[in-house]
C-alpha cells in the first residue's frame, strides 16, 4: 500500500509559499485576488476565492464563524415551567434558536441591567397544555409477551389513540420555537416596521408538556458574536477547501478512476470523460490521497498525483438562518476591514516609522 | 452487510429467550417465598415446659402482598416508588396457619401475621410482577428496571450473589503439609461439619485415616469401616482396593491397623472410636463445655460404643443419611473417598482443583433469606415459648390464654431481623456459625448499566488481603458462566466477578423424584452390591446424586443418555445436570441449587437442532415464532448445561464446525461476556485489560438512570442533558435497551496532537460543541431533614425567614441573604437559587434546658396550676438546626417532597440541581478503557476542519493507541463513520463479524469509499489557526464518549474557616519537621 501521508508535494504547489512578491503586498493581492460566486441559494453560498494566500482566506473563515454579530436569546425569565425540561436546559435551548433580526438595528448590550429597546428584543412564550379532561383509564394489564431486545410495545392501540388526543392523559403538547411571540418594546415597532423579529424556524422543538402543564416565560435577546457563545455564530459551517490539482503522470492510467462517488474528477463524471478532457473537473474534487491508494488491484497512487493549490479557496458558507449567506460574507469582510483599519490606526499611533518601512 | 448463511446469521435471535439477566435473583426469591418457606415452618412446634398440654404448631406459612403499616392499626398497599420516597421498607406480612391449644380446646386459626419480610422487586409477591408497560408506567416504575433488589428504609439494597465451595462434595487436595487428603464439608439443616480422609506417610508406608473434630485422634479408615459394620477384612479390601492393584498395595498398610489395635468386630471398633471421643470429651470438659450435643437422648448416659455409633451415624459425614444405623451408604462413600485419595497419591493429576467452577455454588438472595428466616423463626418460637411459660406459670388467669391474640405474639422479631440484616448487610446466624458482613450493597444508580451490572455481581468469600492468585485467576471452566472482563481492579480483582450474559443460577430441585427416576432407569441400590461388584466390574459406575452415593449402575452411558433425554423432554427438571466421569467411574447427578449453568443448542449427527425453519417462523407469524422459541427447551432444541456437565459435552462454536462428534452448539460466542462488557464495541479486537477497564468505567458514566429518574429522590443523581444512542451498538446493548437509557454522546473524534494540552491522555474539547450542549450534565443532590415529635410532647418545626427588620443592614445583610430561598413555611421554594450557606430547610428543634422548664412550669402554675413543664403546643424555646446548602457553586431547588415515614416521622426532602457544562479537568472516556481529562477547550474557529467543514468535538492524542492496543476503538470509529454516512446504527457485537451481529471493518471501509471518504477513516484537515493544510491525514470519525462522574467541581476542596496565622504556623512547623528529618538523613 502506498504511503498516504500528505507529503511535501501536496503543499509544495502553494504559490504563496514561494513568494515572488516584491513591493506592496496589498497592491499585489488586490491585483491577483478574484472572487467568483459559483452557487448561491437561501441557505448556502459557494464562492471561489483565488489569488490570496491562506492567511487571508482563513481570517475570513474565522470571522464568519466567530465574529459576525447576530441576535440571540440571552436571558430567560421563567415565570412558570412545569414541564420535564429544566429551567436552565430550556433557557439553553431557547438560546440556540436562531432569531431573524438584523443585528445592525441594535446596539451592544453589556449588562442586562442596561436593557433598552435599542439593545434588547423580548419574546414571550406561553404554552398551556390542555388538561386531562377524560378520566384516567385503568392501565392495561394485558401483557404482550415481550422479549428483551424488542421494543417495548404500548398496549391497546385503540385506547391509546384516544388517549393521545387533546384532553387524553397521554396527550403531549409540544412547545415549538414558533410559539415564541415577539413583544416589541418602546420604539421597536416603529423602527422595525415591516421586518418583524421572529425565530427563523417555527418547528424547533423546545419542550414537551403533559396535560395540564404550562410554560410561561419571557426571553430577552441581545446582540453577540460567536466567540462569546456558539448561539451567536451565524453559520452552521463556514469552511473552505484548497483547490485540488490532479496530475496524471502516466499515459496508461485509465481515463477515469473508478471510485463511485465522487470520482476524483467530477461528481457526475461518466466513464468516458477523462481528466485531460475536463480540466475543470478538479474543481469539485474533495478527495484526498489515501483514496487513491484504495485497497484494490488498481492502485493509482503512483500514477495520479493529487495536490492542493495554496492560493485558490473554494468557500462554502451555510447559514444558520439569522442572516442571509451572502450577508454573512459581506459582514465578515466588513469586520475584517474594520480590524485592518483598527490596526492601521494602532500602528500609526504606535510609530509612524513602522508603517513607513512597510 | 456480508451475506451469511441464513441460520448462522440469525442464530442470535434466540438470545432474548434465554436472557435470564437479573432473573436469578428473582427466581431464587420466588423459590424461597413459594416453596422453601413452607419447608421451614412445619418442623417447628412451640411447647411449654410448664403446661405439657399446651402446644402450638404451624400448618402453613405464606407471604401476603406488600403493604406499609401506617400506624398500629391501618396498613395500605405499598408501591415501590412510594417506599423509596417515604423511606419505608417495601415488605409484605408473613402469615401462618396455626393449630394451638387455647384453654381446653385445640383451635386452628389461619392467616395470623408473624412479621414482615422485605419483598424483592419484580418477584412473584411484588406488585410489579408481570405487569404490562402501561401498568408499570402508572406505578411510576421504569419498564427497563431489572428488579431483583429490595427497598429497605427507602434504600435500594441488593443481596449480592455469594460464591462458595459447594457443600457435601469431596475435594481431593494436598493440605498445608503436602499430605494428600479428601476434604468433605457436610452440611445439613442441623449441623455443619468438616471431615477429611488423609493418606499419611508413616514409618510403615502410607496409611489412611479419617479426621473429624469430634473424634479426637485420627482414626484408621479400616477401623471406621469396621465400626460401620464391615467386619470382614476382605470386604474392606474389596471395597477400596479391588479393581486397581496399585491402590490395593497402598491400602494394605492400612489394613494392618485394626488388628494392631485389637479391633476385629464392629463392637470393638465402636469401642475404640468411643474411647477416642471420650478422651476428647474429657479434654474439653475441663472448660465446662457440654459435649454430647448431638445425642438425641438428651442427658442420658450411654456407653462408649453407643456414643461412637451415634457420632458415626449423625455427626461424621452427616450429609450421608443413616437410617436405623444402616451404614451401607456411608461405608461405600468412605470406601470411595479412600480409593480416590489413594488414586490421587499415585497420580497427582487426579487432585481436584478448588478453583474449578464446577465445585462452586452461588448463594442467592433466596437462600440467604431462607437461612435468616429459619433463624429468626426459631428465635421467634423460643421467645414465644419463654413468654408462654411465664404466662402459663401464673395459676389463676382471668381469661383463657390465647397465644395468638396475646401480647407475647410479637411480630417485630422477624420484621426487625430482616430489615436489620438487609440494611446493614450483616448476616449473623449463630445457629449456622455464620457471620458475614457486606452481604448486601446499596444498588448503584449512577447509570443504568451500573445498576444492571450490580445485579449480575458475584462476591466470593475469600480473604481479600491474601495474595493468593489461584482464586483470582480466570478459570477455563468459567467460560460462558462468568464474564472474563468484568472484574474490579485492585484488592478484589478476580474475587468479585460478574455473570456472563446467559448464565443462570439454579434453584433446588426435587431430590426424591430424581432419585426415583434413577432407580427406574436401572440404578441398583447399594445394599445388594459388594466392593468387587462396584470396583472390578468394568462398566460399573457409582451413581452420585448431589454428592451422595445412591447406587451403582452397570451401563452408565445409557443411564446418562436416558436422564438427559428425560431432561430435554422436561420430565425431570431442566436444570438437572448429569455428568459421567470415567476416571472416577462415577456418574454425578446434581439437582441442588446454586449451580451456574447456561443454555446450549443441542446438536446431533453433525446438525444443529435449531433448524432454520424454527427461526424462519418469524416471517410467518410473530406469535408462532415466539411460541416456537419459547418452547425451545421443552422441545429439545436447547438445554441448560452446568459446569460439570460441560465436561461431557463437545461444543462447537459455529455451525460450520459441527461434526458428528459434537453434542452442542454455542448460542452465540458473544455470550461469554457479561452485560457490562456488552457496552464495548468490538471488544474482541481490544487488549483484554482495556475491556476490564471499560467495565469499571461504564459504571461511572453518566446518562439516564431510569425512565422514572426525575420521580425518584436519589441522594445523588447524575444525568446527561442530551444522552444519545451509540452509533456503534451491540446485540447485548439491544437486549438491555441501552438505546432507551443511554449513557454518553457520540463525539466526532480526531486523533491528532493539538495545542500540547493533550499529553497524558488529556483530551481537547470544542468550545462550540459545549455551547450547543455536548456532554452537558445535570447533578441532583438530595437534602433531607426530618421533623420529629418527641416523647415529652415537644416537636420540631420549620419557620419562615425572620423579619427583615431584625437585620441591621437590611436586604444586603449576608445573614439575611441566607434566607433568600425560603418560603413562609420555612422550606425552600422550587426554582430558587441556592448560594453557599443558603438555608434549604429552616428547622428548629426544642431545647430542654433547665431554665426553660422552670420558667414554663412557673407560668403554668400561675395560670392553671399544671405541674408539667411542657405539654403539646407549649411555647417551648427552640434553637435553629437548619439544613443549609454548602458548595461553592450555586444550585437551584428542583423538587420538594413533604412526606412521612412508617414511624410517623415527618420528612422534608429537597432535590437540588446543578447543570454543568464540561470544563477543564472533567473526566471523559470512550468505551475502550481510554479515559482522559479535558486538557483544553478550544473554540471552533481554532479547531481543525475538513474539506466539507466538519470540526471535531474531541481531539485525542494518538499516543493513546500504541501502548493500549485498543483496536476496537479504531474499528468503532470506522464502522461508526460508515454508519453515519449511511444513516444507520452500526453493530459491534463481540465476535460478531461472522455471525451477522458486527460490521466487518472491510465492509465499513468499502462503504466509506463509496461515500467519498478515505477507506481507513482518515481525513485531510486544515489547521484552524493558520488555515493551512495539516501535513498528515488525520483519523477522524464518530466515537461514543462517556462523561464520568468525576468532575472538577466536586473535587474543589479548601480548608474550613479558621485562623490564617495558625494555619501558616502549622505549615511552617510541618516544613521544619521535614527539614529536621532531612538533616537527620544527611
Amino acid at each position: 500500500m502506498a504511503s498516504y501521508a500528505v507529503e511535501d508535494r501536496s503543499v509544495r504547489a502553494i504559490p504563496a509559499n514561494e513568494p515572488e512578491v516584491t513591493g506592496d503586498y496589498a497592491a499585489h493581492v488586490s491585483k491577483t485576488m478574484k472572487l467568483e460566486i459559483t452557487h448561491a441559494d437561501d441557505e448556502t453560498v459557494e464562492f471561489d476565492l483565488s489569488g490570496v494566500d491562506v492567511s487571508f482566506a482563513n481570517a475570513l473563515r474565522r470571522i464568519m464563524l466567530a465574529e459576525v454579530p447576530t441576535m440571540a436569546i440571552e436571558t430567560v425569565y421563567v415565570e412558570q415551567n412545569e414541564g420535564v425540561v429544566q429551567d436552565e436546559v430550556l433557557a439553553h435551548r431557547l438560546g440556540l434558536v436562531p432569531i431573524a433580526a438584523d443585528p445592525r438595528d441594535f446596539e451592544e448590550l453589556l449588562d442586562p441591567e442596561d436593557a433598552t429597546d435599542a439593545n434588547t428584543i423580548v419574546f414571550g412564550l406561553e404554552v398551556r397544555a390542555p388538561p386531562n379532561t377524560r378520566p384516567n383509564p385503568i392501565p392495561s394489564a394485558r401483557r404482550v409477551d415481550r422479549l428483551p431486545g424488542t421494543p417495548l410495545p404500548h398496549q391497546d392501540s385503540d385506547d391509546e389513540e384516544e388517549a393521545r388526543k387533546p384532553g387524553g392523559h397521554l396527550h403531549t403538547t409540544k412547545v415549538y420555537s414558533g410559539d415564541l411571540k415577539w413583544l416589541p418594546q418602546g420604539e421597536q415597532e416603529a423602527f422595525l416596521a415591516g421586518r418583524p423579529v421572529k425565530p427563523v424556524h417555527d418547528d424547533i422543538l423546545l419542550a414537551k408538556l403533559r396535560p395540564g402543564q404550562s410554560i410561561v416565560l419571557e426571553a430577552h435577546g441581545r446582540k453577540g458574536i460567536g466567540q462569546d457563545h456558539a448561539k451567536f455564530s451565524p453559520v452552521s459551517t463556514a469552511a473552505y477547501r484548497m483547490r485540488a490539482v490532479v496530475e496524471v503522470s502516466d499515459d496508461d492510467v485509465p481515463p477515469y478512476v473508478p471510485v463511485k462517488r465522487p470520482s476524483i474528477f467530477d461528481e457526475d463524471a461518466s466513464p468516458d470523460c477523462t481528466a485531460r478532457s475536463r480540466p475543470h473537473a478538479a474543481h469539485a474534487c474533495k478527495v484526498c490521497e489515501p483514496l487513491l491508494s484504495k485497497p484494490s488491484s488498481e492502485n493509482f497512487a503512483d500514477k495520479v498525483r493529487l495536490t492542493r493549490r495554496g492560493d485558490h479557496f473554494l468557500f462554502r458558507v451555510e447559514t444558520a438562518g439569522q442572516l442571509a449567506p451572502l450577508r454573512i460574507v459581506r459582514d465578515a469582510v466588513a469586520v475584517l476591514k474594520a480590524k485592518c483599519d483598527h490596526w492601521r490606526r494602532e500602528l500609526e499611533v504606535a510609530g509612524g516609522g513602522l508603517s513607513e518601512a512597510a | 452487510m456480508l451475506q451469511l448463511p441464513h441460520n448462522v446469521q440469525t442464530r442470535w435471535k434466540i438470545l432474548p429467550h434465554f436472557l435470564r439477566l437479573m432473573k436469578q435473583h428473582v427466581t431464587s426469591f420466588d423459590y424461597f417465598v413459594q416453596t422453601e418457606i413452607k419447608k421451614v415452618a412445619p418442623n417447628q412446634t412451640v411447647r411449654s415446659e410448664v403446661d405439657p398440654n399446651f402446644y402450638l404448631s404451624y400448618t402453613d406459612v405464606y407471604v401476603g402482598s406488600p403493604s406499609i403499616e401506617e400506624d398500629a392499626f391501618t396498613s395500605t398497599a405499598a408501591t415501590p416508588l412510594e417506599c423509596r420516597l417515604r423511606d419505608c421498607t417495601y415488605s409484605a406480612p408473613i402469615y401462618v396457619d396455626v393449630k394451638y391449644r387455647r384453654g381446653p380446646q385445640i383451635v386452628t386459626t389461619s392467616k395470623v401475621p408473624i412479621g414482615c419480610i422485605p419483598i424483592m422487586l419484580h418477584s412473584c409477591k411484588c406488585v410489579l410482577y408481570e405487569k404490562s408497560r402501561s401498568e408499570l408506567e402508572a406505578l411510576k416504575e421504569c419498564p427497563h428496571d431489572p428488579g431483583g433488589y429490595f427497598i429497605v428504609k427507602g434504600v435500594e439494597k441488593v443481596i449480592l450473589m455469594q460464591e462458595q465451595l459447594s457443600k457435601n462434595r469431596m475435594i481431593i487436595e494436598r493440605d498445608a503439609k503436602g499430605v494428600f487428603c479428601a476434604a468433605i464439608t457436610s452440611s445439613t439443616h442441623e449441623r455443619k461439619s468438616r471431615c477429611s480422609i488423609v493418606v499419611k506417610p508413616t514409618s510403615h508406608g502410607y496409611r489412611v485415616y479419617l479426621k473429624h473434630n469430634t473424634l479426637g485422634d485420627d482414626i484408621p479408615v479400616a477401623v471406621i469401616l469396621k465400626a460401620m459394620g464391615m467386619e470382614c477384612d476382605q470386604e474392606i479390601a474389596e471395597l477400596v482396593g479391588s479393581g486397581d492393584c496399585r491402590i490395593a498395595s497402598i491400602f494394605v498398610n492400612s489394613m494392618e491397623e485394626p488388628s494392631a489395635a485389637r479391633v476385629k468386630t464392629q463392637k470393638q471398633a465402636l469401642a475404640y472410636i468411643g474411647e477416642a471421643i471420650r478422651a476428647k470429651y474429657k479434654a474439653q470438659s475441663v472448660d465446662g463445655v457440654r459435649f454430647l450435643q448431638y445425642a438425641p437422648h438428651g442427658r442420658r448416659s450411654i456407653s462408649a460404643d453407643e456414643e461412637a455409633r451415634d457420632v458415626l451415624a449423625h455427626v461424621v459425614l452427616s450429609h450421608v443419611p443413616v437410617v436405623n444405623y444402616d451404614f451401607v451408604a456411608k461405608r461405600t462413600y468412605v470406601g470411595h473417598v479412600t480409593k480416590r485419595v489413594i488414586a490421587a497419591l499415585l497420580d497427582n493429576s487426579l487432585l481436584d482443583d478448588k478453583d474449578y467452577y464446577g465445585n462452586k455454588r452461588l448463594e442467592l438472595a433466596g437462600q440467604l433469606l431462607s437461612l435468616l428466616f429459619e433463624d429468626l423463626f426459631k428465635r421467634f418460637n423460643s421467645d414465644l415459648k419463654r413468654s408462654a411459660d411465664l404466662v402459663l406459670q401464673k395459676q389463676n388467669r382471668t381469661a383463657v390464654f390465647d397465644i395468638v391474640k396475646s401480647t407475647i405474639w410479637r411480630t417485630d422479631t422477624l420484621a426487625q431481623g430482616f430489615v436489620h440484616a438487609i440494611s446493614t448487610g450483616n448476616w449473623v446466624l449463630k445457629r449456622f456459625k455464620m457471620d458475614r458482613a457486606g452481604v448486601t450493597q446499596v444498588l448503584s444508580r449512577l447509570s443504568y448499566i451500573s445498576a444492571i451490572g450490580m445485579m449480575t455481581r458475584v462476591n466470593s468469600q475469600f480473604e481479600k488481603t491474601r495474595k493468593t492468585s489461584g482464586p483470582r485467576a480466570l478459570q477455563p471452566s468459567q467460560w460462558g458462566m462468568l464474564c472474563p472482563a468484568d472484574t474490579p481492579e485492585g484488592e478484589t480483582c478476580g474475587l468479585v466477578k460478574n455473570l456472563a450474559l446467559l448464565a443462570h443460577v439454579t434453584t433446588d430441585a426435587e431430590i426424591e423424584t430424581t432419585k426415583r427416576s434413577c432407580y427406574d432407569l436401572g440404578v441398583e441400590q447399594l445394599g445388594h452390591l459388594n466392593g468387587t461388584a462396584l470396583n472390578s466390574h468394568a462398566t460399573a459406575y457409582l451413581v452420585f446424586l448431589n454428592g451422595l452415593v445412591i447406587g451403582a449402575c452397570s451401563r452408565p452411558h445409557k443411564l446418562a443418555h436416558a436422564l438427559r433425554r428425560m431432561r430435554r423432554s422436561k420430565r425431570i427438571g431442566e436444570h438437572i445436570s448429569v455428568y459421567t466421569h470415567s476416571v472416577h467411574r462415577a456418574i454425578y447427578i446434581a439437582c441442588d441449587g446454586g449451580r451456574v449453568c447456561r443454555p446450549l443448542i443441542i446438536a446431533s449427527r453433525g446438525r444443529s437442532r435449531l433448524l432454520p425453519q424454527i427461526l424462519e417462523h418469524k416471517t410467518l407469524n410473530v406469535h408462532i415464532f415466539r411460541l416456537a422459541l419459547g418452547q425451545l427447551t421443552a422441545s429439545g432444541v436447547v438445554e441448560y448445561v452446568d459446569v460439570n456437565e460441560e465436561n461431557n459435552c463437545f461444543i462447537a462454536l459455529d455451525e460450520n464446525q459441527l461434526t458428528h462428534c459434537h453434542t452442542h452448539l454455542e448460542v452465540d460466542p458473544a455470550t461469554v461476556l457479561g452485560v457490562v462488557c456488552g457496552l464495548v464495541a468490538f471488544p474482541h479486537h481490544n487488549q483484554s485489560p482495556r475491556n476490564t477497564y471499560q467495565c469499571a468505567m461504564g459504571k461511572q458514566s453518566m446518562g439516564s438512570v431510569a425512565t422514572n429518574q426525575f420521580e425518584r429522590m436519589d441522594s445523588l443523581l447524575y444525568s446527561l442533558v442530551y444522552p444519545q444512542k451509540a452509533i456503534v451498538k451491540s446485540r447485548i446493548l439491544d437486549l438491555v435497551h441501552f438505546d432507551d437509557l443511554p449513557g454518553g454522546c457520540n463525539a466526532t473524534l480526531a486523533v491528532m496532537s493539538c495545542s500540547g494540552y493533550d499529553i497524558e491522555d488529556a483530551i481537547i474539547l470544542n468550545k462550540n460543541s459545549l455551547d450547543r450542549g455536548f456532554l452537558r450534565c445535570l447533578v441532583l443532590k438530595k437534602h433531607q431533614a426530618s421533623i420529629r415529635r418527641y416523647a415529652n410532647g415537644t416537636f420540631d418545626r420549620t419557620i419562615g425567614p425572620p423579619p427583615l427588620s431584625s437585620f441591621i443592614q437590611g436586604i444586603h445583610d449576608t445573614r439575611y441573604q441566607r434566607y433568600s430561598a425560603l418560603d413562609d413555611d420555612g422550606i425552600c421554594l422550587v426554582g430558587e437559587r441556592l448560594n453557599d450557606q443558603s438555608i434549604i430547610i429552616n428547622r428548629e428543634v426544642p431545647i430542654e434546658s433547665p431554665d426553660v422548664v422552670y420558667s414554663s412550669a412557673r407560668e403554668r402554675s400561675q395560670s392553671g396550676g399544671w405541674r408539667m413543664s411542657t405539654t403539646p403546643g407549649s411555647p417551648a424555646k427552640f434553637k435553629s438546626q437548619s439544613c443549609s446548602y454548602k458548595a461553592p457553586a450555586p444550585s437551584v431547588v428542583d423538587r420538594v417532597l413533604l412526606t412521612a415515614n412508617e414511624t410517623d416521622q415527618f420528612l422534608v426532602k429537597v432535590m437540588v440541581r446543578q447543570s454543568r457544562r464540561p470544563e477543564i479537568g472533567d473526566k471523559f472516556a470512550s468505551r475502550h478503557g481510554q479515559k482522559g481529562v479535558c486538557g483544553a477547550i478550544i473554540s471552533q474557529e481554532d479547531m481543525p476542519f475538513t474539506d466539507v467543514g466538519i470540526c471535531p468535538d474531541v481531539i485525542m492524542n494518538p499516543h493513546g493507541f500504541p501502548s493500549r492496543m485498543t483496536v476496537g476503538k479504531i474499528i468503532e470509529l470506522v464502522a461508526g463513520k460508515a454508519g453515519v454516512c449511511h444513516g444507520r446504527q452500526a453493530f459491534g457485537t463481540a465476535f460478531g463479524e461472522s455471525r451477522g451481529s458486527a460490521d466487518h471493518s472491510k465492509e465499513a471501509s468499502r462503504e466509506l469509499l463509496a461515500y467519498g471518504y478515505s477507506y481507513i477513516g482518515k481525513d485531510l484537515l486544515y489547521s484552524g489557526t493558520s488555515g493551512d493544510l495539516l501535513r498528515a491525514f488525520v483519523f477522524m470519525g464518530p466515537v461514543f464518549y462517556q462523561k464520568l462522574k468525576h468532575m472538577v467541581m466536586d473535587k474543589m476542596h479548601s480548608r474550613a474557616r479558621g485562623s490564617i496565622l495558625s494555619y501558616i504556623l502549622y505549615i511552617v512547623l510541618v516544613d521544619i519537621q521535614f527539614l529536621i528529618l532531612a538533616l537527620m538523613f544527611i
